[in-house]
């Protein structure tokens, strides 16, 4: 397909398909996406989803929306408002009505706006007859009407062809951005390899969909994104989850361990578990537990005899985990619990992102119990910390929380594959047959204790949840004995230090601010502090994802700032921790709660109040 | 281990370092010693055995046997011992838990072990009481029970171990008495040699705090003529003379006397443990004092895939029939693009 003459160049653009939850919007969106991945754009994605799987038809609160960016330039957030906006029903316009940039693209599916279909989006006039979007380039297109009409000699019926609209919508947003449409026509085809009839009437509408956006002239100028500029290499797009899991079985292979996932479904972790279940082929056993206490008590189960074990979970499950948690740590087994975490407090919000269980991770368990946290930054870094996790959790016999969360976990990216082969190893403290070996002994270093395998000859040991002597591990209420282990758990999370890296800056190494923020909130921060810097503001990023413990650097970097100002989708809980670990320093604060990620326009504001 | 070693292995073998630490007189000292004579019996290397607890004073058995052993945390023994079996299928999974531990805060893993039939071994004291915590009623305690919890007697219906046992669809449910070391030897190899959750209740006595709780089934005097020992194949005969036998009526189950009324032996129902049907098994193993003996012995071993079989045969197919032998495979299938 070649570029039409009057097509302008952009360098980015955001998209937003929203429409009922049963219209098709995350599969339209991942097509829109497949698509510009394959074109070479970097790109940005984000799922908006209710969290009833079918709220009533036609409703504001049973909207379904899927944001991409992308463009020829740097992507690291998906947006915070959209560009363009394709809304299938009234409600999906009024949920997005201020998600739209001024001036923005707005397509609607005029068929949807009937009396009945506005009053459930709650609608006392319709929108598109009075001067609501007057600012605005809407495009009435009567979507369904024109499905329909494609499709009524195809002898698919009403419901199928009702589906197919989506694909109309498609069609027009390809045009709109001068994509091609093969990658789509290539996934119906296999996804639907045994309908023909499905495939066929599909494609029919997709293609009339496009040959509409064409032919009208609601649409003055199609736009083209070009390249971006990324490193070389092979690349996928990649969801969140999809790299934490696809991690896991790299760290499996590299530790020469099988890979064991106890589990239990919970928003929005449970991907995880879907994706590690398809893998038996690499011999990935995945449990789904009768419930989360019995997923991580499987996964400690399989760690004492002997596999890399994981467990996955959000908020509330971590919560019922945590008796188990304090198990593995004084049992000092390794084990990873993955939290992708959630709105909260309680069940919360579920399907909204949040940061708010970082003291949980860090403090969540009765008596002394420290634990290795860390955090992923962006959906395919998930899959470089589900790794070191696993690193951290078998080199130095610990559990280890790795925290994501809905943004990551749900959100996706291309992600530049890994060549595991090249990859370093990862070698388990383990005991061996013959070794002069006991229970408890420690690594001069890491303070690690080795564990033996069951199965190993002449290391048969009882281990537990009571007090343990620190030599024998044999059960003991010596109380000087209980203040030495508890030091030892204590000192030997805090040696980890020594093996992790430093903590990097984005920008200056000494300055006027430095942002600090950690997990999920890495897109927006880099690309405000990005852009500030380019407009040459005094403003540097120091971004964490080891959390417990911290870089060894970390008290250096923060005396070389004028204004530190930590940010997170919480009230202040990283910020809790710096200030208990480094009081000496001032921290100001930036927090949001309310289920999103943030918005890179409201950081730059705020951080500019800090500068001037 | 070599097979002449496993053989020459002895009680002493699997007798830890350990202190052993329970109240003097308790029936869980006849328990240990039973176990610890029953697995030499086995042709099982002592490094392959793995002892899962709970919390709870059965829960401390593993500090005391000379195998791998870990004492968890409170009810959650059998996902742990989950755990253990599905990352190495070829270990002896052992869990040894309590009335309360089993059937109170870890209910919810008991059944569903069952129901999946894992491949373990549920070695279930039950002495009707908590013990640990000193003396609170438990699951199992007798409707009407006074204790420190429920000073004017409990409104709480009992559970019968085995029966719920049976409702979660049970392969292999036995039961013995802590007074006969030789039976619970027997039982212990029973349930090990079975494949899929073996689930062994002990009529253990809590000698503090519930003390002969069990004495109407387990006391010298009446322990003939109040144990049935149920033995594959043969007719359900007990009794100080070995003269009672137990026979089906319509659709209940009848106490008679053989050479009374007319009845002979040959009138006497005879065990069939393999029974897939779980209908007699389930009237034997409800069969209460003083109307009728306890069922004794192996109550129901019936064959069944067990989940650990499952989970391995998956594994070896999709691995057989892959074209992924790596994780590089996987990340370079479907749709990538390259940039120059």
């Amino acid at each position: 397909m070649s570029t039409k003459n009057n097509a302008v160049d952009l360098e980015k653009v955001v998209i937003k398909f929203a429409g009922d939850s049963g219209d098709g919007m995350q599969l339209t969106g991942t097509q829109f996406t497949d698509t510009s991945a394959l074109l070479g754009n970097d790109l940005a994605t984000f799922p908006d989803y209710p969290a009833e799987i079918r709220a009533p038809i036609g409703t504001v609160a049973g909207v379904s929306g899927f944001q991409v960016h992308i463009g020829n330039v740097e992507i690291n957030t998906p947006g915070d408002i959209a560009d363009v906006l394709v809304a299938m029903n009234p409600a999906a316009l009024k949920a997005n009505r201020v998600w739209i940039k001024d001036g923005g693209t707005i397509i609607v599916n005029s068929d949807s706006f009937t009396k009945k279909d506005l009053e459930k989006a709650g609608y006392q006039t319709n929108p598109l007859e009075d001067e609501t979007f007057d600012a605005y380039n809407l495009v009435q297109a009567p979507i369904t009407s024109l499905t329909r009409e494609t499709l009524k000699d195809s002898g698919l019926d009403g419901k199928s062809i009702g589906r197919s609209k989506n694909m109309f919508a498609l069609g027009m947003v390809y045009w709109m951005f001068n994509r091609p449409m093969e990658q789509t026509e290539n996934f119906l085809n296999a996804k639907f390899a045994k309908k023909p009839l499905i495939v066929e009437s599909n494609i029919k509408v997709l293609h009339a969909g496009y040959n509409f956006a064409d032919t009208i002239e609601a649409l003055p100028s199609s736009y083209t994104v070009a390249k971006a500029d990324i490193d070389k290499g092979t690349y996928r797009n990649i969801m969140g989850n999809q790299a934490t899991a696809w991690g896991f079985i790299a760290a499996a292979e590299k530790s020469g361990k099988e890979l064991f996932l106890g589990s239990y479904p919970i928003t929005p972790a449970t991907d995880i578990l879907h994706e590690l279940a398809k893998h038996k082929n690499l011999g990935v056993k995945t449990f789904q537990a009768e419930d989360e206490i019995a997923g991580i008590c499987s996964a400690i189960g399989a760690s004492f005899a002997g596999d890399l074990a994981i467990t996955t979970t959000s908020g509330p499950g971590l919560a019922l985990k945590g008796e188990a948690l304090g198990l593995a740590m004084i049992a000092e087994l390794p084990l990873v619990v993955v939290n992708v975490q959630r709105g909260g407090p309680s069940t919360g919000l579920p399907t909204k992102t949040e940061q708010s269980d970082l003291l949980q991770a860090l403090y969540g368990r009765n008596g002394e119990s420290p634990v290795v946290v860390v955090a992923a930054s962006t959906p395919s870094n998930c899959f470089d910390w589900a790794f070191e996790a696993s690193r951290l959790a078998l080199e130095h016999n610990t559990p280890v929380v790795l925290l994501t969360d809905g943004y990551l976990g749900n959100g996706a990216g291309p992600w530049k594959i890994r060549s595991v082969k090249d990859m370093p190893n990862i070698n388990p403290l383990v005991a061996t047959q013959g070794e002069d070996w006991q229970p408890y002994a420690r690594d001069v270093e890491k303070l690690a204790r080795k564990h033996a395998i069951p199965g190993t000859k002449g290391l048969e040991h009882r281990l537990g949840g009571l007090e343990k002597d620190e030599l024998t591990g044999n059960v003991s209420y010596d109380p000087d004995n209980h203040e030495v282990m508890c030091s030892l758990r204590a000192e030997k999370v805090e040696r980890v230090t020594n093996f992790i890296p430093n903590q990097e800056i984005f920008g200056d190494e000494k300055g006027d601010v430095l942002v600090v923020g950690w997990g999920g909130t890495y897109g927006s921060l880099y690309t405000a502090v990005k852009e500030l810097r380019e407009e040459g503001k005094d403003v540097s990023l120091a971004h964490f994802n080891y959390i417990n413990p911290l870089p060894k650097n970390t008290a250096e970097i923060f005396s070389n700032y004028k204004t530190i100002v930590v940010c997170e989708i919480n009230k202040g809980q990283f910020v809790s921790l710096l200030r208990m670990k480094h009081p000496e320093f001032k921290y100001e604060q930036f927090n949001h709660i309310q289920g999103l990620p943030f918005k890179t326009t409201e950081l730059k504001e705020h951080f500019n109040t800090l500068l001037s | 281990m070599s097979e002449l070693e496993v053989k020459t292995l002895t009680n002493k073998d699997f007798t830890s370092d350990q202190e052993v630490k329970w109240c003097p007189g308790c029936g869980d000292y006849a328990i240990l010693r039973s176990m610890q004579k029953a697995l030499p019996q086995l042709e099982t290397n002592k490094e392959d055995y793995v002892f899962i607890a709970g919390i709870g004073c059965s829960s401390r058995f593993p500090y005391y046997m000379n195998t791998y052993g870990f004492h968890t945390i409170h009810g959650r023994a059998p996902a742990i011992a989950t755990g253990v079996k599905l990352a190495n299928p070829k270990l002896k999974v052992w869990q040894i838990t309590g009335d309360g531990d089993a059937l109170a805060i870890g209910g919810n893993h008991f059944i569903h072990a069952i129901r999946r039939n894992i491949d373990i071994n549920i070695i279930l004291f039950n002495n009707e009481i908590y013990g640990l915590t000193k003396g609170q009623f438990s699951p199992t305690s007798q409707k009407g029970i006074k204790t420190k919890s429920n000073p004017h007697g409990t409104t709480d219906n009992p559970f019968i171990p085995v029966k719920l046992a049976l409702g979660c669809g049970s392969t292999f449910i036995s039961r013995v008495p802590d007074t006969n070391p030789k039976a619970m030897q027997a039982v212990f190899l029973a349930a090990e040699n079975h494949r899929g959750t073996s689930l062994v209740e002990i009529l253990q006595n809590c000698v503090i705090f519930n003390d002969k709780i069990h004495g109407a089934v387990t006391g010298k005097d009446v322990k003939k003529d109040m144990q049935l020992w149920l033995e594959d194949g043969k007719p359900m005969i007990f009794g100080s003379e070995m003269n009672k036998g137990i026979i089906l009526n319509g659709l209940k189950l009848e106490v008679v006397t053989i050479g009374e009324n007319g009845i002979t032996e040959e009138d006497i129902l005879v065990h069939d443990e393999k029974e897939n049907d779980i209908t007699l098994h389930m009237m034997l193993a409800t069969m209460s004092a003083p109307e009728f003996p306890v069922a004794m012995g192996v109550i129901r071993a019936v064959e069944q895939l067990t989940y650990d079989d499952g989970m391995a045969s998956q594994l070896e197919e999709n691995i057989k029939n892959t074209k992924f032998k790596t994780s590089d495979d996987l990340f370079n299938s479907g749709d990538t693009w390259v940039v120059n």
